[in-house]
């Protein structure tokens, strides 16, 4: 199917499956029930998933394919978001050609920040990345103000031109983005029994995009170009020695992974036409790297899979507070129960970041090769099972 | 004239001059060998043919064209593959995919940026490499991981990989350092099969005796970085100045 072999197009059909059914699969829990505050089929999150998934993706082709560890890549999201929300200011409120200026913009940076850096491998490389990512950051925190708005971010106003569009709509209001018409942020609510499903434009239209990028993603694994960035990252030496030069092909993956990056924050910027230095700071940059790690840096889905992962954790269960906590352990005596909340809300609520941190270490000690190693561990251990019976049945018939 | 022809090469690295006067030619389609002690400058050599050194002085010409200051691809490119003293090859590939990468650079060159055709569709490539592991006997370990293979293993598909370029000098740095005796014969096989089989030259780096003596056609002797003695391997076993330089002057007195 579209050039795939059947166990990638199996994949991808699967990934188009998720996406599509993601407000049923997220949202398993009835709307008032105490499980309910670990749904997560809200269209914010469901956005997010999907923009990070496609921020990972672009990651995983520069770090799991290619080998080079970049510390900088938040700087190519900010940068694609701070161009969608002045394609708002300037031109119209269609998210098209935000996104197509946000690739653009964030791959020309790309490319200039990747021809520097990468005359380094290794932690030289990293750091350089970050050097850079960390300029950005501060730049558009100070000198760059009159672009990225300074600390206030970068917002809509009621007197931006919009040539093509309106300044403002009938009511006074800040025009909202749009596909040709359709609002990003309409929401179709669908109520069964107990359970609220949301169905939201804006999810849908980055699900579609998740999918093409994934959909590219596999073909550059499988390609040519694929297989030499591979190359590289097993043995530069031997490239070199057969003839072939390593400089060019580490800088196309490196400026496709920094247009994945422009293209997640064009999409972040389509869904809340704002955008602020912060999203460039290099704890967005560790961000996604932990992701990438944690899903399986090298595989295809791993990506997507660490991106769900940690917004996941991060939205989730940073909400649940000494509250719930006193809600969920009321069962046990008075000071037992003191003594459990005590010591779980250290892992939950703002302290969120110690479960990461725990979760991450077991998985990088225990499935160097992520969550996708661990849903094949699992897979073998259940074929060995069914296939046990069966070695029994073949070895009884000699004895016969 | 040879196809590799070196001239008044001169290398230092601070004091130490690692190469003085070096010449060096090496006649088209024959194999032949540097052999010299410890430090005599054999790797230092090698290096400034391929492009990882730039010597100081002098002059090294590939088929009539200069070599210096080029990049080890494009050398490569010239027509000048390496095989390396510990096996260089992409561990983390499948042996299939190892020899894909050579007629991937032989087709399309030093770069390519064909990043949507799927490597599957490519036939003639996968025909390409198939032959060549047919012919260096690995098609069975077509799956295998490289790097899980034997020393042995590893130093066939690197020669297997460096002849899919069809190079025309094929450079050798100790090719059997730290084998086993039956996998040193196996290579030795192996390269006496490519050099009846196949328009190429050969220059080889080698310690084991044995290797250079059952190879070699011509054999250039360095000692402190400069050629003793460059003749055909029967006058140069019993040489004086070679036994002066492997076994010391006293010892050659004696």
């Amino acid at each position: 199917m579209l050039g795939l072999n059947k166990k990638d197009s199996t994949l991808l059909l699967i990934v188009a499956a998720m996406v599509l059914l993601a407000p049923f699969i997220l949202n398993p829990f009835p709307a008032d029930s105490a499980m309910a505050q670990f749904n997560a089929g809200y269209p914010d999150l469901m956005q997010r998933f999907v923009i990070f998934g496609i921020f990972a993706i672009g990651f995983n082709i520069l770090f799991g394919l290619t080998g080079y560890l970049s510390f900088g890549h938040a700087a190519f999201l900010g940068v694609g978001s701070y161009s969608a929300v002045w394609m708002f200011k300037l031109l119209s409120m269609n998210v098209i050609p935000a996104i197509l200026l946000a690739v653009l913009v964030s791959g020309v940076f790309a490319l200039v920040i990747g021809f520097v850096s990468l005359r380094r491998t290794g932690i030289y490389f990293s750091i350089l990345t970050l050097a850079f990512a960390q300029m950005s950051f501060n730049l558009a925190y100070s000198v760059l103000t009159p672009i990225t708005n300074g600390e206030t971010g970068l917002q809509l106003t009621l007197d931006d031109p919009r040539i093509l569009g309106v300044s403002a709509t009938a009511d006074g209001g800040i025009p909202v983005t749009s596909l040709f018409g359709m609002e990003m942020r309409s929401t179709f609510t669908l109520d069964a029994g107990a359970w609220l499903f949301q169905f939201n434009t804006g999810y849908y239209f980055c699900g579609a995009v998740l999918l093409l990028a994934f959909y590219l993603a596999i073909r550059i694994f499988r390609s040519p170009f694929g297989l030499m960035l591979r190359a590289i990252k097993s043995n530069r030496t031997r490239m070199n020695y057969t003839g072939l030069n390593t400089k060019p092909y580490a800088l196309a993956a490196f400026v496709i992974s920094g247009m994945y990056a422009g293209l997640a924050g064009g999409l972040m910027a389509s869904m809340d036409p704002l955008a602020g230095a912060e999203r460039m700071q290099w704890t967005a940059s560790g961000e996604v790297v932990l992701m990438t790690i944690l899903g399986g840096a090298g595989t295809l889905i791993g990506p997507v899979l660490g991106a769900g992962f940690i917004k996941y954790f991060e939205n989730i269960f940073s909400k649940i507070n000494e509250g719930v906590l006193h809600q969920w352990f009321s069962f046990l005596p008075d000071g037992v129960e003191n003594g459990a909340v005590w010591v779980v809300e250290h892992f939950v609520g703002p302290g969120w970041h110690l479960t990461l941190g725990l979760l991450f270490m077991l998985v990088v000690t225990f499935l160097p090769g992520g969550l996708v190693e661990g849903g094949q561990r699992i897979a073998k251990l259940f074929r060995r099972k069914s296939t046990e019976p069966q070695d029994g049945a073949t070895q009884s018939h000699p004895a016969e | 004239m040879g196809i590799l022809e070196v001239k008044n090469v001169n290398k230092s690295f601070g004091g130490l001059k690692a190469l003085s006067n070096v010449n060096l030619s090496v006649a088209e389609n024959s194999v032949h060998a540097i052999i010299g002690p410890n430090g005599a400058g054999k790797s230092t050599l090698l290096n400034c043919l391929v492009g990882k050194l730039i010597p100081d002085t002098g002059s090294v010409m590939f088929d009539g064209q200069s070599v210096l200051g080029r990049t080890p691809y494009e050398i490569n490119q010239m027509g000048i593959s390496r095989v390396f003293q510990t096996p260089e090859i992409f561990g983390d590939l499948t042996v299939m995919e190892n020899m894909m990468i050579p007629c991937f650079a032989k087709r399309d060159g030093a770069f390519e940026m064909n990043a949507l055709a799927g490597v599957a569709r490519q036939r003639d490539i996968l025909e390409r490499a198939e032959q060549m592991l047919v012919d260096m006997r690995m098609a069975d370990k077509r799956n295998m991981h490289a790097a899980s293979m034997s020393r042995g293993d590893k130093r066939r598909l690197e020669i297997g990989m460096c002849l899919a370029q069809e190079p025309r000098l094929l450079l050798l740095d100790e090719p059997t350092a730290g084998m086993a005796r039956a996998d040193t014969n196996n290579t030795i096989d192996l390269l006496k099969q490519i050099k009846d089989e196949r328009d190429i030259t050969i220059a080889i780096i080698e310690h084991d005796m044995h290797v250079v003596f059952s190879l070699a056609e011509r054999i250039t002797v360095l000692a402190q970085g400069t050629p003793l003695v460059e003749d055909i391997p029967a006058n140069i076993k019993g040489h004086p100045k070679v036994r002066e330089a492997y076994l010391g002057e006293t010892a050659a007195a004696a």
